[in-house]
């Protein structure tokens, strides 16, 4: 493979949407990219934004990709991508330059984002945010800071 | 959040839980003090357990300390829709340390979370209950005068009794060697399996309650098998008398050996074996008393108790 080639490609796909300033999420599992965009909130976003779904990846097989002009998302937002789609990766344009590509990270601790599956846990029925440690990071295994118990990628809503 | 807050086993290190034992054995000698005269302490049982809180409410008494709580959720404002952080920021006004049970699993870490004054956690949902833990540590330490060297083996229920998971996690900090023994449906869950593999704790899987097992353990572990685990009554039919223990089967075990069981017992254990010397379960009902005056000491940081008995 030709390192020039695969970055004269990458340009060319990033630049479909035109972007000049803003964020581009992309390598994200297909059956992911849907919940991607409502983390993100993107649906009460009035910025330009674009979805790309079903794309070719060979790291993916298929791929989704979210471009969303004039804005740069918080660190706390982006790692709840990791909890998702730990493949994503965070591109940062300006002035249709990837100034940055940074893969998402997970921190050791995710708070308030993600529901404890087990009913007979205290976060279920207290008003409070639930929290987890993160004990494996692809694929997302995340344990629960208050009653323990585990869950898996799949279980994650 | 008050570090000496006691909610999992599995926050103590070996150096803790050799501590405590010892404070143990000193409460055993000393069980009647005023070291904790001017204390209060609360005891909120948010779920009903009259053993576990008859054995801390002894605890606390014979230390000299004075106790206010509730046994009954029904007659609090829980039942009103009061959330947990609300009644323990209030009881948190009145005293030195609260003991709480609850229903729910994580309340206990929760409820120290929200207060400056130490919790004991007395029980959690399916989740922990250290001073059960303690007490069958203390059992086994005073029984054997080490946790070291041992063959500890567990019979039952493994799959979903919690205290056979906290004793395993607690004696892994010792040299302790497992019989897992039980029905496929109630084997000790793979978590478990997976940490004694990562943790070099020899272990032995057994469907089998037979003499090979008895005669080479220095402490059986009973536990009860509970008809509501089974999904198939046939299944439990089966498997419900294979691990019940009769004095008989004692008679070539070791002259160390002692039985524990966590109480209440159905007919896992029959009322033969009661009268038999290795028979321990009423006496180790009756460490709980001190490991939990243990706890207790530990929780409210008073470490000088030594100079106040003479
Ligand atoms: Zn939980």
């Amino acid at each position: 493979m030709n390192l020039h080639n695969s970055n004269m490609n990458e340009k060319k796909e990033l630049a479909v949407a035109a972007l000049r300033n803003g964020t581009v999420i992309d390598h994200i599992p297909a059956d992911q990219l849907f919940k991607c965009v409502a983390l993100l909130g993107i649906e009460s976003l009035d910025k330009s934004v674009t979805i790309g779904n079903n794309l070719q990846s060979r790291r993916l097989g298929k791929k989704g990709i979210i471009k969303v002009e004039d804005t740069f998302f918080p660190d706390d937002v982006l790692s709840r991508i990791a909890i998702i789609a730990p493949s994503a990766v965070i591109n940062i344009i300006r002035d249709y330059e990837v100034i940055s590509k940074q893969p998402v990270r997970l921190p050791d601790e995710v708070i308030g984002i993600v529901e404890c599956n087990n009913p007979k846990c205290i976060t279920r029925n207290e008003p409070m945010k639930s929290r987890f440690r993160v004990i494996n990071r692809n694929p997302v295994t995340l344990s629960c800071y208050y009653c323990e118990h585990e869950l898996s990628a799949g279980q994650i809503k | 959040m008050n570090n000496s807050s006691i909610v999992s086993i599995n926050d103590l290190s070996k150096q803790d839980i050799l501590s405590l034992l010892d404070d143990a054995a000193f409460f055993e000698q000393h069980p009647d003090s005023k070291i904790l005269d001017g204390k209060l302490i609360a005891t909120l049982f948010f779920e009903p357990s009259t053993r576990t809180r008859l054995s801390f409410e002894t605890a606390v008494n014979r230390l000299g300390g004075k106790v206010i709580g509730f046994s009954d959720p029904a007659a609090t404002s829980t039942s009103k829709g009061e959330t947990l952080k609300d009644t323990i920021k209030m009881v948190a006004n009145y005293v030195d340390l609260i003991i709480m049970r609850h229903y729910l699993e994580g309340a206990a870490r929760y409820a120290s979370e929200v207060t400056d004054i130490p919790v004991i956690n007395a029980g959690d949902g399916a989740h922990q209950h250290p001073s059960q833990t303690m007490l069958d540590l203390y059992s086994i330490f005073k029984t054997q005068n080490t946790l070291d060297g041992l063959t500890v083996t567990m019979v039952g229920d493994l799959k979903y009794g919690r205290t056979v998971h906290s004793l395993l996690m607690a004696l892994s900090h010792f040299d302790v060697r497992f019989n897992f023994v039980a029905c496929p449906e109630l084997q000790m869950p793979e978590e478990f399996i997976t940490f004694c593999r990562n943790n070099n704790i020899r272990f032995n899987i057994s469907e089998d309650f037979n003499a090979e097992v008895i005669n080479e353990s220095d402490i059986i572990y009973m536990t009860r098998v509970q008809r509501e685990r089974f999904s198939d009554l046939m299944q439990y039919e089966r498997v419900k008398d294979l691990y019940n223990l009769h004095n008989a089967m004692l008679d070539d075990s070791k002259p160390n050996l002692r039985i524990l069981h966590p109480l209440p017992r159905v007919n896992e254990i029959s009322q033969d074996v009661d009268d038999n010397p290795k028979a321990y379960y009423f006496q180790q009902a009756k460490n709980g008393v001190f490991a939990r005056q243990a706890m207790i000491c530990r929780a409210l940081g008073i470490t000088n108790f030594r100079d106040l008995i003479k």
